[in-house]
């Protein structure tokens, strides 16, 4: 073996050992978006299929997490589109089988904050995720997400917003402390 | 492995506040107490990230190295 093939297999552990180490925040971040974990793990593992077969394309030493999330991200999206998991539906129906899936009390038990961020729309929703959960910067979600920093800043705001009014339609008016006194 | 968690709120505008994280004047509410949902939302997200992974994922490796065979 050459001294180029051995690096060459030496990248493709480094790079096996960093995706392998991703995979729980996919998960997290697949069940965010698509809110159903089969769905999420078959997203899950088909994006590391992807990210693997494109791993020439990754600039070792940057974030492993952002690079796969984007690969996630435009998989979910062209299956929503493609429409693999759902008979017969277009793209704007994406949206609305979401929040039909969670208004719907069974077949999924999800919580309360569940049920509120499948009503965001898609955008909030990923964008949320990503900085309110993934922990990425704006700039970093804009990336990922393929738009301007503004955009982001501006989603995760509503979003934010949103969110505070399902889970807590009360917020605006506690500022009271001293209820006991 | 990386766990980089979320910003507490406040944190929007880096490059203003850059490093001055916590001072008063932004957009931080009284005592700057997180609002429970954000706390939940994260709660949500690290819920997944430590469960262990499903078996359906005891193939993946398998299938990786298939993956890299089929393109060389």
């Amino acid at each position: 073996m050459s001294v180029t093939e051995g690096s060459v297999a030496h990248d493709d552990e480094v790079f096996k050992r960093d995706l392998l180490t991703v995979l729980p925040h996919l998960r997290a971040f697949a069940r965010g978006l698509c809110g159903r974990p089969d769905f999420a793990d078959d997203l899950v593992q088909e994006t590391a299929i992807k990210a693997w077969t494109a791993r020439e394309r990754f600039t070792p030493g940057t974030n492993m997490r952002a690079w796969t999330f984007a690969i996630l991200r435009n998989h979910f999206l062209s299956e929503l589109r493609r429409n693999r998991h759902q008979a017969d539906y277009d793209p704007d129906s994406a949206e609305r089988l979401l929040v039909m899936e969670a208004d719907q009390e069974a077949p999924l038990h999800l919580s309360d904050m569940e049920v509120a961020l499948m009503k965001l729309s898609p955008e909030r929703r990923e964008a949320l995720l990503l900085v309110g959960a993934g922990g990425f910067t704006y700039e970093e979600a804009a990336k990922i997400s393929d738009c301007a920093v503004g955009t982001m800043k501006s989603r995760v705001a509503r979003a934010r917003d949103q969110l505070a009014r399902l889970l807590d339609p009360e917020r605006d008016t506690i500022t009271v402390e001293h209820e006991k006194a | 492995m990386e766990f980089v968690l979320s910003q507490p709120q406040g944190m929007d505008d880096r490059k203003r506040n850059q490093g001055r994280s916590g001072t008063a004047g932004d957009r931080a509410e009284p005592g700057r107490a997180e609002p429970g949902w954000a706390d939940g939302l994260r709660q949500l997200y690290n819920s997944v990230v430590h469960e262990p992974l499903p078996d359906s994922f005891d193939d993946l490796l398998k299938k990786l190295d298939r993956a890299k065979n089929e393109r060389d």
